[in-house]
C-alpha cells in the first residue's frame, strides 16, 4: 500500500457549523471507496470563514487548498484527483499566497490552523516548547523583564501593559500564587480566543506555564465560558498530551519546577469576563465584582497573588520568549506594540481573523479584508470591542485600529473584535438593546448598573414612541453619565459608550415619527 | 414514577463525591448535577448545601446567578438562537421572530411535548458566519429560516 496522502479538514466550530464534520466523513468514505490510503488531521482555522469547510491536500508542490467545499462536492474532488492537487472549480492553490493571509502577520496565530492542535509533536516540529525551554534558564525576574520589554498589552481589552502585572505578582511574598485564564470571551464579534483555543491550545498551556515560572504559581486555572463546548474538548485533550509528554505537572522537563493546569468551565454569565466576577465564579460563588484595591495581583484568587490575563495574551508569551521582546516589539506602532489579532464579523462578505501589527484603519480592514457588506448594501455604522464598544459612523472610519487612536475617537479596541452593519440598521433600536443586555447581565451589586440599564431602556422605549422626546434624550445622556461614572465595573460603565455613539452619530434614528403616529 | 428522596440522594452523592475536595467546587458540582438530571431541580439546594458545607443561602444564591443553570427539565432538544450584535448585523431579529412564530415557543419556553426548548444566547463565537445557533451542541453557521426549518423538520421525523 502506496504513503497515506495527508488531508488536512479544520475541527474549529466555525468550520463545523458549515459542515467541516461531514465533509471529513464524505472524504473518509470516497477515500476508502477509491482504494486511496488518506490520513485525516483535524486543524484549527486558517480565519478565512467564507472559504470554510477548507480542506488542505499535502501534495509534493506543498498543501494544496479548495474550498468552500460541501459534502456533495467530495466525490467530484476524488475523480479530479485532487489527492494530486489537481485543478478544480475549487482549487484555491497555496492558501498562504491568497493575499487575506499573505498581507498577516501572524506571530500569535503562526500554527492555527496549520498543525494538528492536540500534538506535542507537531507543535514542537513549528517551533513549539522553544519558550519555555529559554524560561526555564532565565531567573524569574528575567522572564517579567522580557515581557514588560516587549510592550506586550492586556489582549482581553484593558490593554493594561503585562509585565508590571507580573511583576506585581512576582514581588507578593505568599505560599500559594495562580495564574488565571480568562477565556470567558462573552463579547459579540469576537472568535481569536475561540480559534486559538481550538487551533493551538498548547501556545496558550505553555503560556501559562511561562508565566507560573516568572511568577512563582504552580497552579493555573483556565476560566472558559460553557458557550465553547468545542474549545472545551481540544483543551482537555490538549492538556492531557502536554502532561502526558512532561510539559505539565510535577517535574517540568526535568527542571523540578512544577506547574499544573484545570479548566473549568463558567455558565453563561458576561459579566464573568470582567475579573473579579470571573475569580469569584472560579472561587464557586455568584459573579459578583469585588471592589478594587486591592488588585488581583495582590489578593486574587482565593485571596492569594495572582495573574489574571486573556487568552491571546498569554498565547502570545511563548513567541516573545522564544524570539525575545525585541522582535516582538518591533512590530506595532507608538504605545501599541507587536500584533493583534482582528476579528472581522457580522456583515461583511470576507469575515475571519487578521492579525496586523496594529496598522489598519477601520476602513482598509473592511474594504481590503472584508470585501465590503454581505447583503452589498453600504456600511453604516461599525461596532468595535463588542457589546460595550462604541458604534463609528462611516465618517469615522479612517480611524486606525489602534489603542489610542481609537479612544480618541471616542471608541475603544477592546478585545479586537469588528461589526459591519449595513444601511439597514436601526441604531435606535441597537442603542435599547445594550441597555437591555447590561440590564440582563448586570451582576446586580452597583445601583448605577443595576437599576439604570433597566430605566435606560424604559426612556428609550418613550424616545420610540415619540413621548417628550427631547426631554427623554436628554434624560438618557444624563442616565448615560451616572452609569459612566458610578459604575462599579465595565458593564454599567461602558455601556454608554454604545448607547452614546447611537445618539451621537445617529440622532435622527431617535427622531423618527414613531410607527402609528400620524402627526 | 418519580424517585425517592433516598434515591435522589444517592444521586447527588454520586455526582459530588468526585468533585468536593476541589477548591470553590460548588460551580464544577453543579454542571455535574445539571449534567445528571438535565436541570437543577430546587430539592437539591439543601442536601448539596449539607455536603459541601455551605449555606442554603449562598447554594441558591449560585444557582439563581448562572443563566445556563435550568431549573426545570428542558425539551427532548434545546435551541439555542444567538441574539448578540454580530448575528443582529445579519437578520437575527428576524431569524428569532420566524422560529418563534412557526414553534410557537418565547424564549425558555419548552413544547408541550417535551420535543423542543427554545432558549436565547449571546454570542457563540461564530460571528463571522452569522446568524448562529446551536442545537443539541452542534453548532450551525449562516442559518436562514429554511435551514432553521429544515434542522427542525428533522427533529420531528427522528422523534
Amino acid at each position: 500500500m502506496s504513503t497515506p496522502v495527508t488531508i488536512y479538514i479544520p475541527r474549529d466550530a466555525a468550520a463545523l457549523s458549515l459542515g467541516a464534520e461531514a465533509v471529513a466523513k464524505a472524504v473518509a468514505k470516497a477515500a476508502s471507496a477509491s482504494g486511496n490510503a488518506v490520513r485525516i488531521v483535524r486543524n484549527g482555522s486558517r480565519g478565512l470563514f467564507w472559504l470554510e469547510p477548507l480542506v488542505e491536500v499535502v501534495t509534493s508542490a506543498g498543501r494544496i487548498a479548495y474550498g468552500p467545499v460541501l459534502p456533495a462536492d467530495v466525490p467530484d474532488l476524488f475523480s479530479a484527483g485532487f489527492l494530486q492537487g489537481a485543478a478544480h472549480r475549487l482549487r484555491l492553490g497555496d492558501i498562504t499566497q491568497l493575499p487575506y493571509l499573505a498581507r498577516q502577520q501572524r506571530l500569535t496565530f503562526a500554527r492555527v490552523g496549520v498543525i494538528d492542535p492536540i500534538s506535542i509533536e507537531e507543535y514542537v516540529a513549528h517551533q513549539g516548547y522553544q519558550g519555555l525551554r529559554r524560561a526555564l534558564e532565565l531567573a524569574p525576574v528575567a522572564i517579567v523583564k522580557e515581557v514588560t520589554d516587549s510592550g506586550l498589552r492586556g489582549r482581553g481589552g484593558a490593554a493594561f501593559p503585562t509585565g508590571i502585572k507580573w511583576q506585581t505578582v512576582h514581588d507578593q511574598k505568599a505560599a500559594q500564587k495562580y495564574i488565571c485564564c480568562n477565556a470567558d470571551e462573552g463579547d459579540s464579534g469576537t472568535f481569536s480566543d475561540r480559534m486559538l483555543m481550538e487551533g493551538d491550545p498548547l501556545t496558550l498551556i505553555e503560556g501559562m506555564t511561562i508565566a507560573g515560572l516568572a511568577v512563582g504559581a504552580t497552579q493555573g486555572y483556565i476560566y472558559l465560558r460553557a458557550e465553547y463546548p468545542h474549545a472545551h474538548r481540544t483543551l482537555l485533550e490538549a492538556i492531557a498530551a502536554a502532561r502526558q509528554a512532561g510539559y505539565l505537572g510535577a517535574d517540568l522537563l526535568g527542571s523540578g519546577r512544577s506547574f499544573e493546569l484545570e479548566v473549568r468551565v463558567g455558565a453563561g454569565a458576561y459579566i464573568c469576563g470582567e475579573e473579579t466576577s470571573m475569580l469569584e465564579s472560579l472561587e464557586g460563588r455568584r459573579g459578583e465584582v469585588r471592589v478594587r484595591p486591592p488588585l488581583p495581583a495582590i489578593k486574587g484568587l482565593f485571596a492569594q497573588p495572582t495573574v489574571v490575563n486573556n487568552v491571546i495574551t498569554l498565547g502570545t508569551v511563548p513567541v516573545i520568549l522564544r524570539d525575545g521582546a525585541t522582535a516582538y516589539r518591533d512590530f506595532g506602532q507608538a504605545r501599541s506594540r507587536g500584533t493583534l489579532p482582528l476579528q472581522l464579523a457580522g456583515n461583511v462578505r470576507h469575515g475571519g481573523l487578521i492579525e496586523r501589527a496594529f496598522d489598519l484603519t477601520v476602513r482598509e480592514l473592511i474594504e481590503e479584508y472584508g470585501g465590503g457588506t454581505a447583503s452589498g448594501r453600504p456600511v453604516r455604522a461599525v461596532q468595535i470591542g463588542g457589546p460595550l464598544g462604541a458604534y463609528l459612523p462611516v465618517s469615522q472610519l479612517d480611524t486606525p485600529l489602534e489603542y489610542e487612536a481609537l479612544a480618541a475617537a471616542g471608541g475603544l479596541l477592546g478585545h479586537g473584535g469588528v461589526v459591519v452593519f449595513d444601511d439597514t440598521v436601526d441604531m435606535l433600536q441597537m442603542a435599547r438593546y445594550a441597555m437591555e443586555f447590561c440590564a440582563l447581565e448586570s451582576c446586580g451589586k452597583c445601583t448605577p448598573c443595576r437599576i439604570g440599564s433597566t430605566r435606560g431602556t424604559e426612556v428609550i422605549d418613550r424616545i420610540s414612541q415619540g413621548i417628550d422626546r427631547e426631554g427623554n434624550i436628554a434624560l438618557l445622556e444624563d442616565l448615560c453619565n451616572t452609569m459612566f461614572n458610578g459604575s462599579l465595573c465595565g458593564l454599567g460603565g461602558m455601556t454608554p459608550y454604545p448607547v452614546r455613539s447611537a445618539l451621537k452619530h445617529f440622532g435622527n434614528d431617535f427622531r423618527r415619527r414613531p410607527a402609528g403616529r400620524t402627526h | 414514577m418519580s424517585e425517592s428522596e433516598e434515591q435522589v440522594r444517592a444521586r447527588l452523592e454520586r455526582v459530588v463525591a468526585p468533585l468536593r475536595h476541589k477548591p470553590g467546587p460548588l460551580l464544577e458540582v453543579l454542571h455535574a448535577v445539571q449534567h445528571e438530571f438535565g436541570y437543577v431541580p430546587s430539592t437539591v439546594v439543601a442536601p448539596l448545601a449539607e455536603m459541601l458545607n455551605l449555606s442554603r443561602a449562598e447554594v441558591h444564591g449560585v444557582l439563581s446567578f448562572y443563566h445556563h443553570f435550568r431549573h426545570s427539565p428542558p425539551g427532548k432538544h434545546v435551541l439555542q438562537l444567538c441574539r448578540a450584535e454580530a448575528c443582529q448585523s445579519m437578520g437575527a431579529r428576524a431569524l428569532a421572530t420566524h422560529v418563534q412564530q412557526s414553534t410557537g415557543l418565547d424564549w425558555h419556553q419548552t413544547s408541550g411535548d417535551g420535543l423542543l426548548s427554545l432558549e436565547p444566547v449571546f454570542c457563540l463565537g461564530n460571528c463571522a458566519c452569522a446568524p448562529a445557533l446551536m442545537l443539541d451542541g452542534e453548532l450551525h453557521g449562516r442559518v436562514s429560516a429554511e435551514r432553521v426549518d429544515e434542522l427542525l423538520a428533522s427533529l420531528v421525523s427522528l422523534s
